[in-house]
């Protein structure tokens, strides 16, 4: 069968913005029923080369791409999203794309609603056709069942676990008669372990149904369950394109970084036997999808402490609710003195700070440079980098010493960037949370909070934010709480691990328990 | 037994404090009825009347909010295209129904016109279209002014002096339109126990409702109520948003200028320069007692909110003066009331949100403290 035409070809894509080569002599071929994993670092260029393929408008226009991509034998040129979807490819994407106040029904068939004419749609247009309650839910029904995971159809969006938000989205594509390559980036970022194992399963249905998959994901042993072959891009170039079945997680994580990290030579030292510094009583928080019940807690001086546990059980719930971010109850009583809750900058005026899980929204000043994203709170809570007029009636910014911290913290932690002065949003996201690392350093806190610091960031970054924060605890003898959802990382830095199930404490172990005994714990109190 | 009672005390105050904006007015509506000592009779009548008059207008409201445009207040632009309509029509002395309907006709491609223009800038400043529309309103009164006050009757034909300024070109401050006056609402007028129903307005009424229960079925508006909660993923699904914003405008206008007409038959005369001016005003905030907000408002709201805020017009003024001896005081507790609650309605749409965050921490801190009792 040498005539014999592959689902999708990509014949030597290249692409660059404005001369800053971001692809190059990219050589891809997918069947159809086969299941692609892509892996790479952040910045390896996997996000730029779907965008090609689905034709987003930004690729247009930055000046189009080089090389061919050729889909069913055909030479595409896309020009919307919308040519690709006619195409038969469908995307999701990392960020929900869904109406908060529609169902799941709704959402499944938004513009694609089947309809009924009647007299007057047809003197006025297809636009007043009524909408067919009836076979809208059949055929929603239909790729919610295609799909293997269970969702109400009737529930609305704003009401939904965030899962099954990200389930939705998949039915939508589903929905779609004619689709034929489905791209998922990161799905399983947002799911619970169960969650993704379900995931998986409907993948591996989609593919015996023929349609072709590229999964993009970090969580690499989920590629080698699912995916047909694996496909590793680094600094974007493509530099492996092998079967899943002849590589291994620690030869893929060595091609992605392109040096080996060895993530099990890790010296554990004693937990530290220090009096406690912050005392939790009692503490309730409302933080939607993290509701935290009851929790008490004691966190010594100078410890790093891991607070893990599956998604949505209210680990993330802890820190936002103590520094004020959402409405919590009860009592947090730090080095002796008590902390008002709901009040976050009392919580920074007791040398308090939080690396929020929410780098975009909270974290970050988005279209403001990395200098002031960095000394902004250190001026505002401490009155840091400012010059004093007037015996301190003017206060102008001190330009230099800001300009020299930001620099310092640049090279400590190597976030790449064109220089000081760039805009935080120009950054890439393991880049942006290295700058929320050097925000919070800048305080001179006594006490850390570090939320999901590695979430969708690239094992390099990984490792870098991982020492930065052992580094900052052991020199400056700062205590460190993590929270973070995988457990091998906790396992990696922190001295003492606590493990939140249904949004209560089920129990704090050494790092150095089994995983078995961790999960053990993780689904203790799930509800 | 005492779970449940605390369930149900707290469903009341949720639904005290979703409604305490319509709870407020019936409290006072029902401490002024007693004071000012009008017949039941009498307040029927004027409510049937007042109903008939003003409901058609506020209907014209609730497709902008449900395309998240908000409370339109350039339904004025609407209310100018019925007033020229008018015009043209007692110039050529078409009188009674046939005047109003023909009237009606003449006003859509000027409401249809003034609409895509207040679509096209509402679009261009997303996410303050309230203050945009309604600083359109104000200057779109200035083309009005130009058109009625300077072209009728020098460059637009006026055939009778009757209705222009003695200065031969201009409209005169009053229209009258005595040969229209309440025809719609006499034709099939019914009078039972000395109430007067004007049937066929009513008609016309139940029917505009029919047409937005159908409207909300229809692609269109399922279109409208996703652009409405988030236009980038309405977009993204391939909706034409900018299009779907003007459409919902441009039909607010139409039938913001059919309301017009309807309201000023049953007037009967036509103040030509302020008929318009606060009647964008008096419906949203007739809208908003109703119970609406800025973002979710039905037609109940509409019914509601004209009986208690008409109500409030005709007690305020005789309680006031019954009060205080000053029949001023209920003109100025009229107008005080409108802007009021539109402050009001406007900071509650912010605040709600809060309130509803603080709503689950309370539940929380109860369900702790149950379980603590539970464990001691």
């Amino acid at each position: 069968m040498s005539d014999h035409v592959p689902l999708l070809e990509m014949k030597k894509v290249a692409k660059d913005f404005f001369g800053n080569q971001v692809l190059k002599d990219i050589n891809l071929k997918l069947e159809a029923g086969e299941v692609l994993g892509l892996v790479g670092e952040n910045g390896a260029g996997k996000s730029t080369l779907m965008k090609i393929l689905f034709g987003m408008t930004e690729i247009n226009e930055t000046g189009g791409y080089d090389g061919e991509v050729l889909f069913n034998g055909k030479v595409l040129h896309f020009t919307s999203p919308f040519d690709a979807l006619a195409e038969g490819i469908g995307m999701v994407h990392q960020e929900f794309s869904l109406i908060p106040g529609f169902t799941a029904t709704e959402n499944i068939l938004l513009n694609r609603e089947p309809q009924k004419k009647s007299v007057v749609s047809e003197v006025f247009g297809e636009r007043l056709n009524t909408l067919d309650r009836k076979s809208m839910k059949q055929k929603a029904d239909g790729a919610i069942d295609k799909m293997g995971m269970h969702i109400d159809g009737n529930m609305v969006i704003a009401d939904m676990p965030v899962g099954h938000k990200q389930f939705t989205e998949i039915a939508r594509e589903l929905s779609k008669e004619q689709l034929k390559l489905l791209i998922l980036d990161e799905p399983t970022a947002v799911l619970t372990e169960q969650e993704a194992e379900v995931l998986l399963q409907s993948i591996r249905g989609m593919a015996s149904r023929g349609i072709a998959v590229i999964f993009i994901t970090h969580r690499l042993h989920e590629i080698m369950s699912v995916c047909d072959k694996v496909v590793v891009m680094r600094d974007g170039v493509l530099v492996h394109d092998v079967a899943a079945k002849d590589t291994s997680i620690p030869e893929v994580t060595r091609w992605m970084v392109g040096r080996s990290v060895n993530i099990d030579a890790q010296t554990h030292r004693k937990p530290p036997e220090t009096p406690t510094i912050m005392s939790i009583r009692k503490l309730w928080v409302d933080m939607p999808g993290e509701t935290v019940r009851n929790v008490s807690l004691d966190i010594r001086e100078g410890e790093i402490l891991g607070i893990g546990g599956l998604a949505g059980q209210g680990k993330l719930g802890i820190p936002n609710g103590i520094m004020g971010l959402y409405n919590a109850g009860g009592q947090v009583t730090f080095d002796g003195k008590e902390i008002p809750l709901n009040a976050p900058r009392r919580c920074l005026d007791s040398q308090l700070a939080f690396v929020s899980e929410d780098r975009r929204g909270v974290g970050l000043l988005l279209d403001e440079s990395l200098e002031w994203n960095i000394a902004f709170p250190a001026m505002q809570i401490h009155n840091k980098f400012l010059k004093n007029y007037l015996g301190g009636l003017i206060k102008w910014r001190d330009e230099k010493a800001i300009g020299e911290v930001t620099r310092k913290y640049i090279e400590e932690l190597q976030i790449k960037c064109t220089s000081s002065k760039q805009k935080a949003k120009q950054l890439s996201g393991g880049n942006q949370q290295k700058v929320c690392l050097a925000k919070a350093f800048a305080l001179n806190p006594k006490f850390l909070f570090v939320s999901e610091p590695t979430r969708g960031i690239d094992v390099g970054a990984k490792a870098l934010v991982l020492e930065a924060l052992k580094k900052f605890n052991r020199e400056n003898g700062v205590t460190v709480v993590m929270i973070s959802s995988e457990l091998e990382e906790l396992r990696q830095i922190c001295d003492r691990i606590a493990i939140v199930s249904g949004g209560r404490i089920a129990g704090i172990l050494p790092a150095t328990s089994s995983s078995e005994d961790f999960g053990t714990l993780m689904v203790s109190k799930v509800v | 037994m005492n779970k449940k009672q605390n369930n149900a005390s707290g469903r009341l105050l949720n639904f005290l404090g979703e409604n305490s904006v319509p709870i407020m007015f019936v409290i006072i509506v029902a401490i002024c009825i007693p004071i000012s000592g009008f017949s039941p009779k009498f307040l029927l009548n004027e409510i049937i009347t007042r109903m008939g008059r003003n409901v058609f207008l506020i209907l014209s409201l609730l497709i902008p909010i449900m395309a998240g445009m908000g409370l339109n207040f350039g339904m004025t632009l609407g209310a100018m295209a019925g007033e020229i309509a008018l015009i043209f029509v007692s110039d050529w002395q078409i009188w009674g129904i046939p005047g109003i309907i023909l009237a009606m006709i003449l006003s859509i491609p000027i409401s249809v016109v003034m609409g895509i223009m207040c679509g096209k800038i509402l679009n261009a400043s997303k996410g303050r279209e309230m203050i945009t529309s309604y600083i359109i309103s104000f200057f779109t009164n200035g083309l009005y002014q130009l058109l009625v006050l300077y072209m009728m009757g020098s460059i637009i034909p006026i055939i009778h002096s009757s209705i222009k300024l003695p200065r031969g070109y201009g409209i005169r401050q009053t229209v009258g339109l005595l040969n229209m006056r309440q025809s719609l609402d006499n034709l099939l007028a019914l009078r039972i126990a000395g109430v007067k129903i004007p049937v066929l307005t009513f008609i016309i009424i139940a029917l505009m409702c029919l047409v937005i229960v159908w409207f909300r079925r229809t692609k269109l508006g399922q279109d409208m109520r996703a652009v409405g909660q988030d236009m980038e993923v309405a977009r993204d699904a391939g909706i034409d948003v900018e299009r779907t914003r003007i459409i919902s405008i441009v039909i607010s206008t139409v039938l913001a200028g059919f309301g017009m007409i309807i309201y000023l038959q049953n007037m009967g005369d036509m103040a030509t320069y302020s008929a318009h001016s606060q009647i964008g005003m008096f419906c949203i905030a007739a809208l908003l007692v109703g119970g609406a907000s800025v973002d979710r408002a039905s037609i109940g709201n509409v019914f509601l909110g004209v009986v208690l805020f008409h109500l409030m017009f005709i007690l305020a003024p005789t309680a006031g003066a019954k009060i205080t001896g000053d029949t001023m005081i209920g003109e100025y507790f009229r107008v005080f009331i409108s802007y009021g609650v539109i402050t009001v309605a406007l900071v509650m749409y912010e605040t709600k949100k809060r309130k509803a965050k603080a709503g689950m921490g309370h539940l929380l801190e109860a369900a702790q403290r149950e379980e603590e009792k539970a464990n001691a």
